[in-house]
């Protein structure tokens, strides 16, 4: 074989042609281009939303969220109200958080319980046939517009409650816990058949092959192995029901009380925003404390979403070794 | 004294439209190690899988004919499959521990059979992790995840694992397909003792492994049991000639 002197001639040095340097620059330029846009974007809403919130604490004292010192008689008293438009303005948020607990942690636990089990049924129990079916049926709650759910619960469920349990008010926290469920638990199902899912099908084998059977298998195998998965979708689960607007606007009853009943009327934090917002007079300082109310809720859901993010890696930490 | 444990009557294994065994008629004899040998895709696995049920696990999976255990069809309805598995157990190809500690992986089996005196417990895995050549390696680090352990170690837990239902009959999928020569001689010394007390299947794809192991050897070829007879005898005298093919390296 004659040895290629000059090395241009090899055929391993061909270089690329200037046309596929072009399309792959352009390739390239088009993506990342793309998600810096989107990046941006967040960023400057995450900065509006910081400049106009912290904008709360030059005229109203951060403590004045919290509670509005009065004296009546001489004595000192503590008022624990959100009455932004009084004449004697009261912006505490404590009324506004608690509803928004109250209502939320219920849906919570009523979404665990249902959703878990249904995400089970899906992964483990059900024929391939009733999967297929049932499936989309479930997650298409978790795309029924919010207000159509609400009006529902606002017409129709009301009432029924209203035979049932007897409530101090028709419409109240236990209803809007109900209407949350409806969204939150196509969420919890099918995170639960995803984090059941990606347990490998080796492990399940080798749990029937021991000799255990189908319950064994899932709550001593699929469930510790799947757990992290399992919080995970819980918080999140949380999360969707803290951040939820329109299904707690409708049917919660609206009233900002510092009450602890679930049958009462309780006001969350997004319905305040998003009841007040457009009749506040911009740059007042209720318009600022509205923005606050916005920026804590964006702090709780931001720091759920990073937990949940940390237990779902752990889990895939913890599977593949 | 010979005497068939497991009997198997005009096997075909489909999974959907892919046949994957085709009438194997086969006498399995107790006490006796036994080596399934072939080329890749012969439906050996298939045909392991199918005396413990394992195969119904898998979706798409039609049987037609019969397996016999002790004159017993398995494939009853009334029979209980979570028992089935209990007395017939099974190494995987592949080291399938669960992701927690290498103490639960062991307790894990005599714990869903009902034993709750953690004496016994605690004496049976010592027992089949000294079996399994495993014990001195992981006696005193019980609590660290399994996973955490190298590829021939988990391998050999699993053995060990297989072992505390203590089985009649125990499968063995290639249970010596990632280990070093070491532990691969351990285990053939295993597989040596354990006929005393169990019935073995083997499936491997080192012939020299099958030859030096196994009492009976059936080759399998696209689905069909070619031959079967005492290994001495199919490994120097095999009556089929694709068995002899096979056997000396001329295809698979």
């Amino acid at each position: 074989m004659e040895r290629v002197n000059d090395l241009n001639k090899s055929p391993y040095a061909k270089s690329k042609s200037k046309k596929t340097l072009l399309k792959e620059r352009i390739i390239k330029y088009f993506f990342t281009i793309n998600s810096l846009v989107v990046i941006i974007i967040f960023t400057l809403i995450f900065v509006f939303l910081l400049q106009e919130g912290l904008k709360a604490l030059d005229v109203i004292a951060i403590k004045d969220f919290v509670y509005k010192t009065v004296f009546e008689n001489g004595e000192e008293g503590k008022l624990y109200q959100w009455y932004p438009t009084s004449e004697q303005p009261r912006f505490s948020l404590i009324p506004l958080i608690l509803g928004s607990l109250l209502i939320s942690i219920p849906a919570t636990l009523i979404s665990t319980v249902f959703g878990i089990s249904v995400g089970i049924y899906l992964s483990e129990i059900a024929s391939i046939k009733t999967r297929e079916f049932l499936k989309p049926i479930i997650e298409i709650f978790a795309g029924i517009p919010t207000v159509v759910l609400g009006f529902f619960m606002l017409v129709v469920v009301a009432s029924i409650f209203q035979d049932i349990f007897n409530p101090v008010n028709r419409l109240n926290a236990f209803l809007a816990s109900i209407g949350l469920s409806f969204i939150i638990i196509p969420i919890i199902s099918s995170l639960t058949e995803d984090a059941f899912n990606a347990v490998p099908k080796e492990i399940r084998m080798a749990s029937y092959a021991l000799g255990a059977s189908k319950f064994q298998t899932v709550f001593r195998v699929l469930i510790p192995t799947a757990m992290s998965g399992l919080s995970a979708s819980i918080i999140l689960g949380f999360g969707r029901a803290i951040g939820e607007t329109m299904i707690v606007l409708m049917a919660s009853g609206n009233a900002a009380e510092l009450s602890f009943e679930l049958f009462r009327s309780a006001r969350t934090m997004t319905a305040t925003i998003a009841a007040e917002l457009g009749e506040v007079s911009q740059d007042s300082a209720h318009y600022f404390a509205l923005f606050f109310i916005g920026l804590v809720l964006f702090v709780i859901t931001f720091i759920l979403n990073m937990v949940a993010e940390l237990i779902l890696n752990r889990m895939r930490n913890k599977i593949n070794y | 004294m010979r005497k068939v444990k497991i009997k198997v009557n005009e096997l075909s294994v489909f999974f959907n439209f892919l046949q994957a065994l085709n009438r194997v008629s086969i006498e399995i004899y107790g006490n006796k190690v036994t080596a399934i040998i072939g080329p890749s895709g012969c439906g050996k696995t298939s045909f392991l899988r199918t005396i413990n049920r394992m195969n119904e696990l898998i979706i798409g999976f039609r049987k037609k004919g019969e397996v016999l255990i002790d004159n017993i069809n398995i494939y009853n309805n009334n029979i209980d499959v979570v028992n089935l598995r209990r007395l017939v157990g099974m190494v995987f190809q592949s080291s399938n521990l669960f992701p927690k500690s290498i103490y639960e992986n062991l307790a894990f089996a005599p714990k869903i059979h009902g034993i709750k005196d953690q004496k016994i417990i605690d004496e049976l895995i010592e027992e089949t992790c000294t079996k399994a050549a495993i014990w001195e390696e992981i006696k005193d680090r019980l609590e660290v995840n399994a996973l955490t352990l190298s590829a021939g170690q988990q391998q050999r837990l699993c053995i060990a694992r297989a072992l505390t239902i203590q089985p009649d009959i125990l499968l063995m999928d290639e249970p010596a397909s990632m280990l070093d020569p070491i532990s691969t001689a351990k285990i053939e010394e295993l597989i040596f003792d354990l006929k005393k007390k169990y019935t073995i299947i083997v499936v491997t794809h080192n012939m020299q492994q099958a030859a030096r192991i196994s009492d009976f050897t059936a080759f399998f070829y696209l689905g069909q049991l070619v031959e079967y007879d005492k290994t001495t005898k199919l490994f120097t005298n095999p009556s089929n000639k694709q068995t002899e093919d096979y056997l000396t390296g001329r295809f698979g």
